[in-house]
């Protein structure tokens, strides 16, 4: 199916971006805002005071049913049975060679999970947790909510003024809250580095939640042109560009989200892949370079080895707004994993120069619980 | 002094027997934010749709192409240094680089400035 006979679904907030001077594109079959009034000043505007982003081309799934926890820790390495009501972890759905089917987010919530997995991927994996669940675990794809995301240092203050209560949540953790008699889950997390909420809120009620938003001075609406930038900034992997079936959590360097317990007892698709390479290594690693000059490398630029030979590539590139300078995440064998490696790059037949730099570029500024409280 | 477009969206200034080049006002604002630019050195030969110079976005790369055939007696450095000036000033001083051209009647198969305002209305 090509592009053009492609039919593209609308999300519940189109009129309002387009109202709001957005520019729609394509993107994970819907019409989605690129950018408003320009990337840069969108990106730099969301680090310093709030972005208000419309993901509601995410799928929101919920499940229940017996033993889920079990069922679900066969799919997904996170160690979801420490995890408390109310608390959200990063996680993947992995195929049964340990591939990554997709990055999400998964939430207990009372008897329930509540997953948040990508757009582009949505149906795929709810193909999957059907066909690889047993039928006593009923998931629901909530298809009737939206989703916004509220992202900055200013976020916490600007949602507080509409819902009271959300500044007392700390980074990962979610619950129920009203606005205006409506509900709306709001958890303290987002993709951009900074402190922010995500807000699952009915389709019926977004736009009048986002006109309530917007209307302070604090937020502006915030394209995906923005929220890919930001994300690169913030050293966080993007599903179809760093993350494939191909790839691992080990060698996308996401071991973090795989539990102690996990570690110890396996049991989850692709375990005996995973484990051995967490005890041996992968082949290649996730990395992020600095590359100099001021010209960005891609996403698609090989990685040289030192007789020219294509030993890696480049899965996101661009140019940082907050650093004035190009950035990338590229996989590259392990020996040149280091951070401080230099590092050559060819991109349409031109070569740059580049250094494995620790990530994240810009500091990640989490609303994270004081120690020991 | 006579200026020119092609459909690739660069316009072309011609002052006797040289001409500046730049990207069109519809170009940058379709490109967005400029962060890069790489424009020709003096001295070197183009034929008419060549790759001439690059220009980034935040987003994304573009060639600029050689509107008609020369030989290049200047690339504007200031652009190299300040990218934006294509933003803001696409056909002033976010120009790219001057040609003496080798042929003057390829100017023939170029549009006017009317022409191309009406072309970019049907994209």
């Amino acid at each position: 199916m090509s592009d053009s006979t492609e039919t593209l679904a609308q999300l519940p907030l189109d009129a309002w971006h387009r109202a709001k001077g957005g520019r729609m594109v394509p993107f994970a079959g819907y019409e989605m805002p690129v950018q408003y009034e320009g990337i840069m000043a969108e990106h730099l505007w969301t680090r310093e005071y709030a972005g208000l982003f419309d993901v509601s081309h995410m799928g929101q799934l919920l499940f229940h049913g017996p033993d889920l926890d079990t069922e679900l820790e066969t799919l997904l390495p996170g160690d979801l049975k420490a995890l408390k009501d109310g608390r959200l972890r990063y996680s993947m759905l992995l195929t049964e060679d340990g591939g990554i089917i997709d990055d999400l987010m998964a939430t207990r919530r009372g008897e329930h999970f509540y997953l948040v997995v990508n757009g582009a991927t949505k149906h795929g994996d709810i193909d999957q947790f059907r066909s690889r669940l047993p039928s006593t675990i009923v998931m629901d794809h909530m298809k009737e909510q939206a989703l916004l995301a509220l992202q900055g240092p200013k976020a916490v203050d600007a949602l507080d003024a509409l819902v009271p209560g959300v500044s007392e949540l700390s980074f990962m953790q979610a619950g129920l809250f009203h606005w205006d008699g409506k509900p709306l889950w709001i958890s303290r997390s987002g993709y951009t580095g900074e402190d922010g909420f995500e807000i699952s809120v009915s389709s019926r009620d977004v736009e009048a939640l986002a006109d309530a938003l917007s209307a302070d001075e604090r937020v502006k609406p915030i394209g995906l042109g923005a929220r890919d930038s930001l994300r690169l900034e913030a050293g966080l992997p993007l599903y179809g560009h760093d993350l494939d079936t191909e790839t691992t959590p080990v060698a996308a360097d996401l071991t973090f989200a795989i539990g102690k317990r996990r570690r110890n007892d396996g049991g989850f698709a692709g375990a005996d892949r995973i484990l051995a390479e967490l005890a041996s290594g992968a082949i290649s690693r996730r990395v992020g370079l600095n590359v100099e000059g001021r010209q960005p490398v891609r996403e698609g630029a090989m990685v040289l080895d030192a007789e020219g030979n294509e030993v890696g590539k480049v899965t996101s590139g661009g140019f940082s707004p907050s650093l004035q300078r190009p950035i990338a995440m590229a996989y590259v064998p392990v020996a040149l994993a280091e951070a401080g490696t230099a590092i050559t790059l060819s991109q349409r037949g031109k070569l740059f120069q580049a250094t494995v730099a620790p990530m994240p570029f810009v500091p990640h500024r989490y609303h994270r619980k004081p120690q020991g409280a | 002094m006579s200026l020119y477009f092609t459909k690739d969206h660069e316009w072309i200034r011609v002052e006797g027997d040289v001409a500046t080049v730049g990207i069109s006002d519809h170009a940058q604002a379709a490109l967005g934010d400029i962060v890069f630019a790489e424009v020709p050195e003096a001295g070197r030969t183009l034929s008419k749709g060549d790759d001439a110079a690059v220009v980034e976005s935040v987003k994304a790369a573009s060639d600029v192409y050689a509107p008609v055939s020369g030989e290049v007696v200047e690339g504007n450095a200031a652009i190299a240094d300040e990218p934006s000036l294509i933003n803001s000033d696409p056909q002033g001083a976010g120009w790219f680089f001057k040609m003496k051209l080798s042929d003057e009647s390829e100017l023939g198969g170029l549009m006017d400035e009317a022409a191309y305002q009406d072309w970019c209305k049907t994209l």
